[in-house]
This record gives C-alpha cells, sequence and structure tokens, in this order.
C-alpha cells in the first residue's frame, strides 16, 4: 500500500483527479483558474490604483486564493508523506537530449541546474528563473487563462479561443524547447 | 467556515499535480519533446472527462450547491490575444519548467528557488495590465 502511494501517481488516475477537482469548483458556484491568482495578488497589494486592470473587488476571489494556499499545503505533503524521495522517472531520450544541453540527469524531480541555489545565485540562473516567471504570468493574462483555464476549463466547454490559447503554449513551448534552450544552456 | 472545501480542493489539487510529477521541469520537456504519454495523458483525461461532464451539465440543466443554474461564460471571440498571449505563456512555461498551479506546489515541495518564478509571474501579470492597452487584442 505505501509503495503504491508514493510511486508516481498513473496519468488516468491524476487526469481524472483534476476533472473531479473543476466538476466541485462549478458544483461550488466556481471555475477552475489558477492564474486567475496573479492579477488577483496584484489589486490585494493595491495597484487597483495605478491600473484600472486590477481595481476590482478582489474578495470576490478569495476562494481562490485560499486554493492557491491549499495548493502549497498540498506540495508540503506530497513532500513529507507521501514521497519514495526517488528521482522524476522521465523517458531515456529526454535524458539524453537534456545531457547535450548540460542538465544532468534527473536525481529529484527538478533539475539542480536551474534549481539548486548556486543556480539561482548566478546571474544567468536567476535571468532565467525570472524571464520565465515573466513571460508565464503576462502570457496568461494576455492569453486570459492558464493551463487550468484553458486546456482544462476552456476545451471541456469546447470553447475555440481556448483551443487557439493551448495551440499557441505549444508554438511557445516548441520554440523555447527545439531553438531557445540550446542558445541558453 | 465556508472556505474550507476549497482549502481542501487546493490541497488535494498540489497532492495531484506533486505525485504525477506534473510540477517537473523534466516532465514538462519530456512533454514538448514528444518522448512520453504520460503529460498528455494526464491533460487528454482530464478534458475527455470535462467534455463530458460539462456536456452533461448543460443537458440536464445540473445546478450548483446553492441551487443556482451552472453557467458557462462563452471567451470573447478573437485569435491575436489567443495566440500571441498563448505563445508567451508557452514560452515561459518550457524555460521555468511550470504554470501558475505547479509553481506554488512547487513551493510546498520545497524548491523554494521556485518563488523567483512565482513572485516575477506576479510582475509579468501586472506588466500586462500596464500594456493593456498597447496590446493587439
Amino acid at each position: 500500500m505505501r509503495e503504491f502511494i508514493t510511486q508516481t501517481w498513473s496519468w488516468w488516475f491524476s487526469g481524472t483527479m483534476i476533472a473531479g477537482i473543476m466538476f466541485f469548483l462549478l458544483y461550488f458556484g466556481q471555475s477552475f483558474g489558477f492564474s486567475a491568482n496573479l492579477r488577483t495578488i496584484c489589486a490585494a497589494a493595491g495597484l487597483g490604483k495605478k491600473n484600472k486592470f486590477f481595481d476590482f473587488n478582489w474578495k470576490t476571489q478569495t476562494w481562490n486564493l485560499v486554493f492557491l494556499v491549499g495548493a502549497i499545503i498540498g506540495g508540503i505533503i506530497a513532500k513529507q508523506f507521501l514521497s519514495s524521495g526517488s528521482p522524476v522517472d522521465i523517458s531515456p531520450e529526454t535524458i539524453n537530449d537534456l545531457s547535450k544541453l548540460g542538465i544532468s540527469a534527473p536525481v529529484s524531480l527538478q533539475p539542480t541546474e536551474l534549481f539548486s541555489l548556486e543556480a539561482i545565485l548566478s546571474i544567468k540562473g536567476f535571468l532565467v528563473l525570472a524571464f520565465g516567471g515573466l513571460m508565464v504570468g503576462f502570457g496568461s493574462r494576455y492569453a486570459g487563462g492558464c493551463t487550468s483555464g484553458h486546456a482544462i476549463s476552456g476545451l471541456s466547454d469546447l470553447q475555440l479561443p481556448s483551443l487557439i490559447a493551448v495551440i499557441g503554449f505549444f508554438i511557445g513551448g516548441l520554440v523555447m524547447t527545439f531553438f531557445i534552450l540550446p542558445l541558453i544552456f | 467556515m465556508k472556505f474550507i472545501k476549497f482549502l481542501i480542493l487546493g490541497i488535494v489539487f498540489g497532492i495531484v499535480m506533486a505525485k504525477s510529477e506534473a510540477i517537473s521541469w523534466f516532465r514538462i520537456q519530456e512533454m514538448f519533446r514528444f518522448q512520453a504519454f504520460h503529460m498528455y495523458g494526464i491533460i487528454g483525461t482530464a478534458v475527455v472527462l470535462g467534455v463530458t461532464g460539462v456536456a452533461l451539465i448543460k443537458k440536464f440543466k445540473i445546478r450548483d450547491f446553492r441551487g443556482n443554474p451552472i453557467l458557462f461564460h462563452p471567451k470573447e471571440k478573437s485569435v491575436v490575444r489567443y495566440l500571441l498571449g498563448g505563445t508567451v505563456f508557452g514560452l515561459g512555461w518550457a524555460l521555468s519548467g511550470a504554470c501558475p498551479g505547479p509553481m506554488v506546489v512547487n513551493i510546498g515541495y520545497g524548491f523554494i528557488s521556485m518563488g523567483i518564478v512565482f513572485l516575477f509571474a506576479i510582475v509579468g501579470t501586472y506588466l500586462y495590465g500596464y500594456f493593456k492597452e498597447k496590446l493587439p487584442h
């Protein structure tokens, strides 16, 4: 039983759970869209005084901030109680491709070349994470949603705009993976 | 405590994202290199069940826990904003290996450096608001 829980959870179980979370949020009168929290945080920080995009009653979004806090706690629980500590089991082809970029094989869930203390204290390492976050934040609001809002909620409602956004996610992701990452690493 | 249900759903979300390894930079790279089915299986399963469930909600006019109809708001019609915004998002997703949800799950998991990514995602969101009127939508 313990091994069953600590191993990597299957795609079908995980996907089913995510759909379940979306349906529970709908049942509770809300909708699944995580990146809206980024706008809410800007509004709660008082930036609505400077910019009308952040001038709204952010307290109606408290439920989503609570969901965010839950997600952090979920991460803690997964690490402390449900993890075997084994590295992420990605395909040998990916390990091989990444080694050509100088990214070594996984020893945990994340590459030390990007997320270790040494990495983030270097200028390049810091800029990689900063620009990555900047583009995710800018792009998700420009597109009006992220993976949860468009790829899960939007596609489930057969929304054409969400399909266009997901195509955009892949254009950007493929350009970064095959053209820009080799220039950075 | 009316928010407790959202806290529980958030905890379940965080655990599932971590245990499915969807919070891993390596898994995102594996996805964009089309070298495993795992991430496509997760998103695909959620979408297939989602499409089915949403269709059933609409067909049987299922109501939420307060008895109000569950409404779906069609997103405004456009191509430019979704394609350009989506592309910028994808560039960031493949670089940092995390979309907004997995960023905070990573912080809980102990990858504190993901806090930098999350902080700059907030800055990026503010920049969008700042330049909104000048951008094509």
